[in-house]
């Protein structure tokens, strides 16, 4: 599992510097709707539902503890 | 979760509080500087109304949070949450042809179930609040760190929490890396003590119940410890994309037993019921994830959002959650549709009951509990947004949630899904953000 995750981790990173975009070119990355969580309340209030009601939390963020509804 | 009979709080009551608090805070200002200084600050605010078939959870969670800006890079971010819950609670047990009776975990006093109900406490009662601060800011131009610190309590839980980041910027910041590490230590202090694991339930009115009910307790709380690292990519694709890709590790170590869930004893699969034993888990759990997420602006000004995460775990646990999003958007407002679908294998302790037989070869671990079982789950949702400005918006979610467990194909605990819990629940959210 480690070998074959640094290994993608560095194809992941040598196929990116072929990505991305110029600085004058970031209009629409910059609008708060693209941002990766845009509404970080929103985001909260599931993650918290979701914790109480499944066996699985995390992922995007911390998944562990402050919660004594699961 | 408590077990106590209180008047369920307001959280748009807090709310308000919170906002006045704020103002009278500004008020203390000359008007000028009051002015200048607002301007530095972001506001949200949100309450979720959270409702569950069958007259199982209610739950109210308020939330404020006050962003301080003082840079483009460089923040405060100050969150309070409110959380209030109500309702009945599936105690683990199994429906039964014959009404059941459960001593409350306080031990003071009983509850009856009807024959062919499922089992609810019905005394669930629970109010927690949560604070916490993150300090963000930039070091030099290709890095940037993050701190905070997270404090949470309940009747019977209290959390700390303390985290940090660190971010590297490369290819003119269209590539960013970064390691984030939570820390949580954790203490439970249950209604009526710790449940020693797998103990017998005390008999309500057999008379040793005073010495059954404090021979199944060993102490008032207990503690865990969660460690939480993040390795994280994110990547800038072209003008309209961007995605994002996680590896996530998470160990906590302590009790992780649920101190209220039981689970039935029978005779045999199908047979007679023989009494109740407290849930045990292993008191270590290895939890990791890996998470994708993307993100595209179509030509239209739409806007489409999909992740997948695949989470496994060393309790055999593993989870498939498919996340999506269309923002269509006109004028100054939108429309959100949103759907989740998520599946779960259960934890290999999970079982829906055990037999006597099973009890004797001495199990380490054991949960009747659904969050642990197989099951499938969807969520539908609806998001409407109304923005005054780019910055000033209210907005309103509603979405349906369903938890269909799946049949438990065991030749020794067989079960079929229709005598364990599902459940659907509505949740309706209202936001402002300014």
């Amino acid at each position: 599992m480690k070998p074959l995750l640094t290994l993608s981790l560095l194809l992941l990173l040598a196929g990116c510097s072929s990505l991305g975009v110029k600085p004058w070119e970031r209009d629409l990355l910059a609008q708060s709707d693209m941002q990766l969580v845009s509404d970080p309340i929103e985001a909260s209030l599931d993650d918290h539902v979701y914790f109480s009601k499944e066996g699985s939390s995390g992922g995007r963020g911390f998944g562990g503890g402050g919660c004594g509804c699961n | 979760m408590t077990h106590t009979n209180t008047r369920p709080a307001q959280g748009a009551e807090l709310a308000s509080m919170l906002a006045a608090i704020g103002c009278a805070v500004l008020y203390g200002l000359p008007n000028q500087a009051a002015a200048g200084e607002l301007e530095k600050w972001d506001f949200d605010a949100a309450v979720l109304q959270y409702v569950e078939s069958d007259n199982r959870v209610q739950a109210t969670e308020a939330v404020v949070g006050a962003t301080r800006h003082f840079d483009t890079e460089t923040s405060l971010n100050l969150k309070l949450t409110f959380d209030s819950l109500t309702g009945a609670s599936p105690n683990g047990a199994m429906t039964d042809d014959q009404p059941q009776t459960f001593t409350r975990p306080s031990g003071r006093g009983r509850y009856t179930v009807a024959g062919g109900e499922l089992p609810l406490d019905d005394t669930f009662h629970d109010e927690r609040t949560t604070v916490a601060a993150q300090w963000s800011a930039p070091l030099g131009r290709d890095w940037s760190y993050s701190g905070g610190l997270q404090y949470s309590a309940e009747h019977d839980y209290q959390s700390r929490g303390v985290n940090a980041s660190i971010s590297r910027f490369f290819n003119q910041k269209n590539t960013t890396l970064t390691v984030a590490s939570n820390l949580s230590l954790d203490t439970v202090n249950p209604e009526g003590g710790v449940p020693v694991g797998l103990s017998e339930v005390a008999e309500w009115g057999s008379p040793t119940f005073s010495s059954d009910f404090a021979n199944s307790r060993d102490g008032s709380t207990a503690d865990k410890q969660i460690l939480d690292l993040v390795l994280g990519v994110t990547q800038i694709i072209d003008r309209r994309t961007l995605m994002q890709f996680n590896y996530s590790l998470s160990l906590s170590d302590g009790y992780q037993t649920d101190p209220y869930k039981l689970v039935s004893v029978y005779d045999q699969a199908g047979g007679t019921l023989q009494g109740y034993r407290y849930e045990a888990r292993p008191d270590s759990r290895l939890k990791q994830a890996v998470f994708w997420q993307t993100k595209y602006q179509a030509p239209n000004d739409d806007i489409i959002e999909g992740s997948y995460r695949y989470l496994f775990d060393d309790w055999g646990l593993d989870s498939h959650t498919l996340d999506l999003k269309y923002r269509w958007r006109f004028a100054n407002q939108y429309l959100e549709p949103q759907a989740r679908w998520y599946r779960q294998s259960a934890a290999d302790a999970y079982q829906p009951y055990v037999t006597t037989a099973q009890l004797a070869e001495d199990p380490q671990a054991l949960t009747a509990d659904y969050r642990l079982g197989d099951f499938d789950a969807w969520t539908l949702g609806l998001r409407y947004g109304y923005r005054f400005t780019d910055d000033r918006e209210v907005y309103t979610r509603l979405a349906v949630y369903r938890q269909m467990p799946r049949d438990v194909e065991s030749d020794v605990t067989p079960a079929d899904a229709a005598d364990l819990p599902d459940m659907t629940a509505l949740m309706l959210t209202v936001g402002v953000s300014f």
